[in-house]
């Protein structure tokens, strides 16, 4: 992907003085991915500390520090909402998309910067009425939802005095608004507004990701809307859509919602995968083995993945041909998640490795990633799944993809560009200490849950019988590592601004060739004053 | 391939670890500490339940392992030290046919026992008897549609009573679901509230209880003995504390046992005293 891109002005012509101006009322990408960045940071570290207060609970048996089950239900649903809305969604495709498709295709901004600047600002109001959800009377009369963060009904429509739910629910249609706006304008800057000579199939991997998420997110993201206004007025206005009681189903509610559920994992792993496409190229210096087929293995993983919701599904009493209809669907999602990894593989034979932080976080994800993956053909078997649904072992199968997946993804991203979008160098002890931190800890975390959900510990549990001690005390200690590589990771931003240590327009040398390292780091306020144009 | 002997032990190591994690004797009807897989199971169902995961656990770690040696190899192989200058190969028709094709081919291998074993589950073809499973919060209600409507509740025991019961805890209820040896049990389950999930691990059972469906599945336990399992969706604020204790019974045990339980649960809903007296026989 050879570029004669134009230089950019060095100086921040352009930039608004004044806080209100420049980020209240920013209509600019970067801007906005770095407050999606930060936003998105804040959501990661409130999920984290939730789930570390599981993990001292579920420590050992007994109730430890949590008074009763609703205290752990809230929590449980809090943090999936929380993980899934409010850190992995807006880092993953909001800020670094919004940060480099607009750099990367050599087009000056979004196509529609106001609409952006909305998108952002629908996140602050979501999240602090998720959070509000969380001190307002709610399922059994105590305070928070408790549903779990599928929200099933009944449990989720049962008549309650308080308004939790549809206060999540409120949250969740911000969150969703948010989303399909910036899916329409993902969709129309890479449509319409790349370089000339950029042609689709020229585009950096990581743009082809965050093209084939929009589509997922502006086709999946509706249909939850309309799940959980459907919810909203069964809950109070007397509509009965998923009540048995009134000749509805609460079925209706799981198959819409994993419609949309399904996708969602797609959405949040995508946009990693092409992080790592540009990584591994990077660091081989070399360019990626099978274009073509890693960007239609994307468009083809977000095919499918609208066709298998039901695998999530296959204990509510579906027809055994639909069980294995979903069955042999689900398992094809293996063939072009097994195309990518060996693609990457394939880039990285006969090339020139230099092992950075941002192609170990990429490295560590194709390995775990693998792990999450054969977990998932496990799963994708409905004789199987009836006796693992619900365990530990689907636990540790979809923190493997997300938590390993989705995270390292993320990790990467911000080793990678960190000296693009701060204009400042990381120390590399610190990150080489939270890198290996967490890899043990999350491994120590959840590989242990494939043994608990095979011994049959069912999950949203606050309590378990004593058996399960022992693995779970293993995955707690786990926990409590990747929170002090939280830390770390923390003090290696801090450290990274005061030490001031310039970084250059490219560190990465000649392996890494997309458009972003062309232009200053970090980037002037408003880039590519001459239009680029590519070879 | 000189390279590759380097990696002998390790492979050795694991393929070693994978044999055991397939033939750990972790053989129980409930969980035992550390256990690494499934816990014994005493139902046809459960017996090709676990002979297709050993089978999948082989192609998972199959699959896991060498895409590991692979890259660790790649990694050692083409470090910067060692290959300075990088080959600009981006295609190879022949590789990418194959890797696409070979896993289509795992999984059509998979992909038969698999169905095998679904449709096997999914219901038994001449019901010998039928249990009624309904589910509350917190509690499981059991009805033998088959012997005059014979129902009872099952709710779980406190720590204390399930320690002088012999039962785990969180495991033991008052009431435990008996049932006979030997036979194809249908499994009716549904739920007057929100929804549950009927699980019993060790019977390879699991369905939801949903209200106003009445989901099947079915189990012929073919050793007796005592099985637990729990609630398997979340359900409150007792999710945690609604456990399913099963006893499959010889014939004539059970007979008497129902004979015993009629008397017992002469009317739906025992009284107190009658559900204390049940409960200090």
């Amino acid at each position: 992907m050879s570029a004669t891109a134009a230089h950019a002005d060095d100086h921040d012509h352009g930039a608004p003085i004044g806080f209100v101006r420049r980020w209240l009322y920013s209509t600019n990408h970067k801007d906005i991915g770095t407050m999606y960045i930060i936003f998105g940071g804040i959501g990661g570290i409130v999920g984290l500390l939730m789930s570390i207060y599981m993990r001292m609970e579920l420590q050992a048996p007994g109730l430890q520090y949590m008074t009763d089950g609703n205290v752990w239900n809230v929590l449980v649903t809090a943090h999936g909402l929380v993980m899934v809305f409010f850190f992995v969604m807006p880092v993953v495709i909001s800020g670094f998309g919004n940060w480099f498709v607009p750099l990367m295709i050599g087009a000056p901004d979004m196509a529609f910067p106001r609409m952006n600047n909305i998108s952002f600002w629908l996140m602050p109001p979501a999240l602090i009425l998720l959070v509000l959800s969380m001190f307002v009377e709610g399922t059994g009369g105590a305070p928070g939802v408790g549903a779990g963060w599928t929200i099933y009904p009944p449990l989720s429509s049962a008549p309650q005095t308080g308004m939790a739910m549809d206060l999540a629910i409120f949250s969740l249609h911000l969150a969703g608004a948010s989303s399909i706006l910036g899916a329409a304008n993902f969709i129309t800057t890479v449509f319409n507004m790349r370089a000339p000579g950029m042609t689709l199939h020229r585009m950096p991997l990581f743009v082809w990701s965050v093209l084939v998420t929009a589509f997922l997110l502006l086709l999946a993201v509706p249909v939850l809307a309309g799940a959980i206004t459907m919810l909203l007025t069964d809950r109070n206005f007397g509509t009965s859509f998923f009540d048995a009681a009134g000749g509805g189903d609460p079925v209706l509610f799981l198959h819409l919602f994993w419609f949309f559920g399904h996708p969602e994992v797609y959405i949040m792993i995508l946009p990693a995968f092409g992080i790592v496409s540009q990584i591994v190229s990077t660091f081989s210096r070399k360019p990626v083995f099978g274009y073509l087929g890693m960007a239609y293995a994307m468009v083809a993983i977000g095919f499918v993945g609208f066709i298998v919701w039901a695998h999530h599904m296959y204990t509510v009493g579906l027809d055994v041909d639909t069980r294995a209809y979903f069955t042999a669907a689900t398992m094809v999602i293996a063939v072009p998640t097994g195309v990518k990894i060996f693609s990457w593989i394939a880039t990285m034979w006969g090339g020139s490795i230099s092992f950075k932080l941002p192609m170990m976080w990429s490295l560590a994800l194709i390995i775990l990633f693998t792990i999450g993956g054969v977990t998932g053909v496990v799963l994708s078997n409905a004789g199987i799944d009836m006796t693992l649904h619900n365990t530990y072992f689907v636990i540790g199968h979809f923190h493997y993809v997300l938590s390993m997946g989705a995270l390292f993804g993320i990790f990467a991203g911000i080793y990678f560009w960190f000296p693009k979008m701060t204009g400042y160098h990381y120390s590399e002890k610190l990150g080489n200490l939270h890198f290996w931190l967490t890899f043990i800890g999350v491994n120590l975390t959840f590989f242990p849950m494939h043994f608990s959900g095979l011994a049959g510990m069912p999950r949203r549990y606050i309590d378990y019988p004593d058996a399960f001690e022992g693995w779970n005390y293993v995955s707690s200690i786990g926990s409590y590592v990747s929170g002090i590589a939280s830390i770390v990771f923390l003090f290696l931003v801090w450290e990274a601004f005061s030490a001031k240590r310039k970084a250059e327009d490219n560190p990465w040398g000649e392996g890494a060739d997309t458009l972003e390292w062309t232009v200053s780091s970090p980037p002037p306020f408003h880039t590519f004053n001459e239009q680029p144009k590519f070879n | 391939m000189r390279v590759v002997t380097g990696f002998r032990a390790p492979l050795a190591f694991t393929v070693v670890a994978l044999l055991l994690l397939v033939a750990a004797p972790v053989m129980a009807s409930q969980p035992t500490p550390w256990q690494l897989n499934f816990q014994d199971f005493v139902t046809p169902v459960g017996a090709l339940v676990d002979d297709f995961h050993t089978l999948l656990l082989v192609v998972e770690f199959g699959i896991a392992i060498f895409v590991f040696l692979l890259l660790a190899y790649t990694c050692y192989r083409f470090r910067a030290a060692s290959n300075p200058n990088p080959s600009k190969t981006t295609h190879n028709t022949l590789i990418e046919v194959l890797w696409t094709v070979i896993p289509v081919v795992i999984l059509v291998i998979i992909a038969v026992p698999s169905f095998k074993l679904l449709y096997f589950m999914d219901k038994a073809e001449n019901p010998d008897m039928t249990i009624k499973v309904t589910a509350n919060q917190w509690y499981w209600d059991y009805e033998y549609p088959d012997q005059e409507g014979l129902t009872f509740s099952s709710t779980m025991l406190d720590a204390e009573d399930a320690k002088a019961a012999g039962d785990p805890r969180l495991l033991g209820v008052d009431n435990p679901l008996v049932v006979p040896v030997g036979q194809n049990i249908q499994v009716l389950v549904t739920s007057n509230d929100v929804m549950h999930s009927f699980f019993v691990p060790s019977l390879a059972v699991q369905i939801y209880g949903i209200s106003g469906r009445a989901n099947e599945t079915w189990m012929r336990i073919d050793k007796a003995g005592t099985y637990y399992g729990q609630c398997n969706q979340i359900c409150g604020v007792n999710h945690s504390f609604m456990p399913i204790k099963v006893i499959a019974m010889e014939e004539a045990e059970y007979a008497q046992w129902l004979l015993k339980a009629k008397q017992e649960f002469a009317m739906d809903n025992p009284s107190p005293e009658l559900k204390l007296a049940a409960a200090s026989q």
